[in-house]
């Protein structure tokens, strides 16, 4: 870091700009939330933390195939064999899955686009693209700007809404057999 | 009172509850900052979802049905039955634990709406609610619900407004302000749904809906809800120079609606299947009438859809070799929806009854006719003179007219979400008013079909406090006690009676009526019954007004009422001659009191007689 250290006044002005910037801004305030778990205690003198692989828990996993199938269908269409049907049939069935699973899939989750030019359009990167929502294919080579054209949109949620479970509730029947009295 | 952070709105409904509010600290006039509140509920076991509406539906699990835990909520493990989402979807499988429409049930005068009758079908084990009882526990969940997203507003603190339909009677009304106490609501009041539903469309325009009304407009509100049909007439009048809504009339209640629809559409279909030889068991056509709706949402929704497909998934877990597969075309839903409920009928047609059987009282009175454009047609029939004497209404009557003549519609309920069907009720009713001369109806447009009724009621729990237009207009009926006349017996005629009026139409709230020049007696220690009438066509009829003969469809019997005179001071047996006192509380109940001759105390007379039918 080849910056020197702001004045007291600079960072007056500096912390309430900031301020307002986190609260309005929801990709500024990522990045400071990204600095901050990273670099909380030392800032740039700290040394780089070692690279973790988070474990991600089956529960929300388990949770959201228990809601596919319980409203889509989701586990029985596709652990069923196909080959001994016939199309005709097999579309009667996608009718119950795809109107069941977009339905759990517009319930839980806020889904939009990560670009919303058309796909096929050309379209140009500024340097400091976020590469985790864009993929770069095909000659990728030189300096930003990148131009391309649009092969898919992308998909992003922005918002989760899963259902809370009960303490001991366990989430790894997906749907409970059914007997009838 | 003044220590309301928030007025509350809650819909009661027959299907779904639903609950709004406006932050007081935050709105001024007729600029409320309102929000509608999703509500958390199981709707699996174990699992809790935040959803904007709450099915009213009760299930009561058997002991070993389900694991420990699966029924807590955010803010309690120790409950025995579920309400909501789960309580609709595992009650569709298992209806003899399900207790649905208590709502109905609550309105229904021929069973004792404390007893514990519900569901109706179980089976002796499985231990039964009263109406009164399931309708605390769906007003006790949106408390929790309320306590638990609001820990710094207590519920019991804020002004609250709990709808009801416009045509509940006096009993339906006390039992549901009843309800509220016992749910632990404090400040309440009651509110008519279609009155809401016009609340919130005020609300909704920001101050332009003076723009779009004018003395003399008469505003037809249609609500066709999942389970019921309610109709009122509001007018708009001039009240020390300004624009005031006005409720002049309402309809019978009508147990009709969308529920209705989608089983018929089920049963077409499954005839259409019977005929190709498959049979549907129970389970299946549970799943017909779900997949119905959805077909029936695509069609009325989508005007150059011709063809839906209906699949019946299999119970079992092969999917696509046990799923059955049909359609439903476009004109089976106009055969069964649009021509079954809305066909277009003459303004002078009337609803067909059929004379009922003891039996079916036992269940909830269904309307007997689907038509509800003939339910609308006898309503405006009836209701021809309903704006005549009413002060500040400048509109001239057309002579020669047979029915009251709408000049604005403004509808409500999920069903009317369905363009084509409301297109049906305003082209039936502009051939009626062309008919007859007059000019076609207006649509009250952009009004929020399945919230409106929470958020009209939010918004009326604020202008309550002096926010904003108020609608006016007090009781849509008159009410009368049942006098045997003095006269010899003849074998095989009963006495004939004669209806005493105690209130007039359009008590107000908060008001009493005079006392009746009449006596009635009371025999000191016994509970003592009068037949109870009303009739929300009897404008003219002051309080003492004696009847002697009246049209049959001008005035209703309701439930008897009960008065109870204690033995205290008095000779047990003795016959004290007392007057009959009305008022309508501040909450919006009517409240009958008996008065002694020449004393100062009086004693309140049951609404609700509990037992039900006179025996």
């Amino acid at each position: 870091m080849s910056e020197s250290t702001p004045s007291f006044f600079h960072r007056i002005g500096l912390a309430f700009g900031a301020f307002f910037g986190i609260l309005f801004n929801g990709e500024l305030a990522a990045r400071v939330q990204r600095l901050r778990q990273t670099g909380a205690h030392g800032g740039p003198e700290t040394a780089p933390p070692q690279p973790i692989l988070k474990e991600t828990g089956p529960e929300a996993a388990l949770q959201l195939l228990g809601l596919l199938q319980r409203d889509g269908r989701f586990i029985d269409f596709i652990e069923e064999d196909i080959a001994s049907y016939s199309d005709a049939d097999i579309g009667a069935a996608t009718r119950v899955v795809h109107e069941g699973c977009r339905k759990v899939l517009h319930e839980h989750f806020t889904l939009a686009p990560v670009c919303t030019e058309a796909e096929g359009s050309a379209i140009t990167l500024e340097a400091g693209f976020d590469a985790s929502a864009i993929r770069l294919t095909g000659n990728v080579m030189g300096q930003a700007p990148f131009r391309g054209s649009l092969g898919h949109r992308g998909w992003r949620v922005t918002a989760v809404r899963l259902p809370r479970l009960a303490e001991r509730h366990d989430a790894r029947v997906l749907a409970p057999a059914e007997v009838e009295l | 009172m003044s220590d309301a952070l928030y007025a509350i709105g809650i819909d009661l409904g027959t299907t779904h509850c639903a609950l709004s509010s406006v932050d007081l600290g935050a709105s001024e006039g007729e600029q409320a900052s309102q929000q509608v509140m999703t509500i958390p509920q199981l709707t699996a076991p174990g699992t809790v979802e935040d959803l904007l509406l709450l099915p009213s539906f009760l299930y009561v699990p058997h002991p070993s049905e389900l694991a420990p835990g699966d029924l807590s909520l955010p803010w309690t493990a120790d409950q025995d039955y579920a309400v909501g989402e789960m309580a609709r979807s595992r009650g569709a499988q298992t209806p003899i634990r399900l207790v649905s429409s208590a709502k109905s049930w609550l309105c229904h005068a021929g069973v004792d709406r404390r007893a514990p009758i519900l569901p109706s079908e179980a089976p002796e084990e499985v231990a039964r609610l009263s109406p009164l009882e399931a309708s605390v526990r769906f007003l006790g969940h949106l408390r929790e619900a309320w306590n638990h997203a609001h820990p710094e507003a207590p519920f019991e603190q804020q002004e609250i407004t709990v709808t009801i339909p416009a045509s509940f009677d006096p009993a339906a009304r006390e039992l549901t302000a009843e309800a509220s106490a016992a749910a632990g609501y404090g400040q309440m009041t009651l509110l008519e749904e279609p009155q809401a539903a016009l609340y919130s469309w005020i609300q909704g325009s920001t101050g332009r809906w003076r723009d779009q009304l004018k003395v003399g407009d008469i505003i037809l509100v249609v609500d066709i809800g999942g389970g019921t049909t309610d109709l009122s007439l509001i007018a708009a009048v001039e009240r020390d120079g300004n624009l005031e809504p006005h409720r002049v009339a309402v309809g019978d209640h009508i147990l009709l609606g969308g529920d209705n629809m989608d089983l018929t559409l089920a049963h077409v279909v499954a005839a259409k299947l019977a005929g190709q030889d498959i049979r549907l068991d129970a389970w299946q056509l549970r799943a017909l009438t779900h997949a119905c709706r959805g077909a029936k949402e695509a069609l009325l929704g989508h005007a150059e859809t011709e063809v839906v497909p209906v699949v019946v998934p299999s119970r079992g877990s092969k999917l696509i070799g046990g799923s059955i597969r049909t359609e439903l075309t476009r004109e089976e839903i106009g055969r069964t929806v649009l021509e079954g409920f809305f066909p277009s009928v003459d303004s002078s047609a009337r609803p067909l009854s059929r004379a009922r059987t003891a039996l079916t009282q036992l269940g909830l009175p269904y309307a007997q006719d689907t038509a509800i454009t003939r339910h609308l047609a006898a309503f405006l029939g009836r209701q021809l003179g309903a704006t005549h004497a009413l002060e500040g209404f400048a509109a001239p009557t057309i002579p020669g007219a047979t029915f009251l003549h709408p000049t604005a519609v403004l509808f409500n309920g999920g069903v009317l979400k369905a363009r084509i069907l409301a297109d049906r009720i305003v082209e039936t009713l502009n051939v009626w008013l062309a008919a007859e001369g007059a000019p076609p109806v207006r649509v009250l447009e952009g009004a929020d079909l399945d919230l409106a009724v929470a958020r009209g009621a939010a918004y009326y729990s604020y202008v309550r406090r002096g926010g904003g237009v108020r609608i006016r207009g007090g009781t849509a009926s008159a009410f009368y006690v049942g006098i045997e006349s003095a006269m010899p017996a003849v074998p095989g005629l009963e006495p004939p009676v004669q209806a005493l009026c105690i209130a007039p139409f359009g008590l107000e709230e908060g008001t009493q009526a005079e006392l009746p020049p009449q006596e009635l007696g009371l025999v000191v220690g016994e509970p003592v019954r009068f037949r109870f009438f009303g009739s929300s066509v009897r404008r003219q009829d002051q309080v003492g007004t004696l009847l002697e003969a009246w049209e049959s469809d001008e005035i209703q019997e309701l439930g008897e009422i009960e008065a109870n005179l204690p033995a205290e001071g008095r000779a047990p047996g003795e016959i004290v001659p007392v007057r009959l006192r009305a008022m309508v509380t501040e909450t919006g109940t009517l409240r009958l009191e008996a008065l002694p001759r020449g004393g100062g105390e009086h004693w309140k007379v049951e609404l609700e007689v509990r037992g039900g039918t006179p025996s």
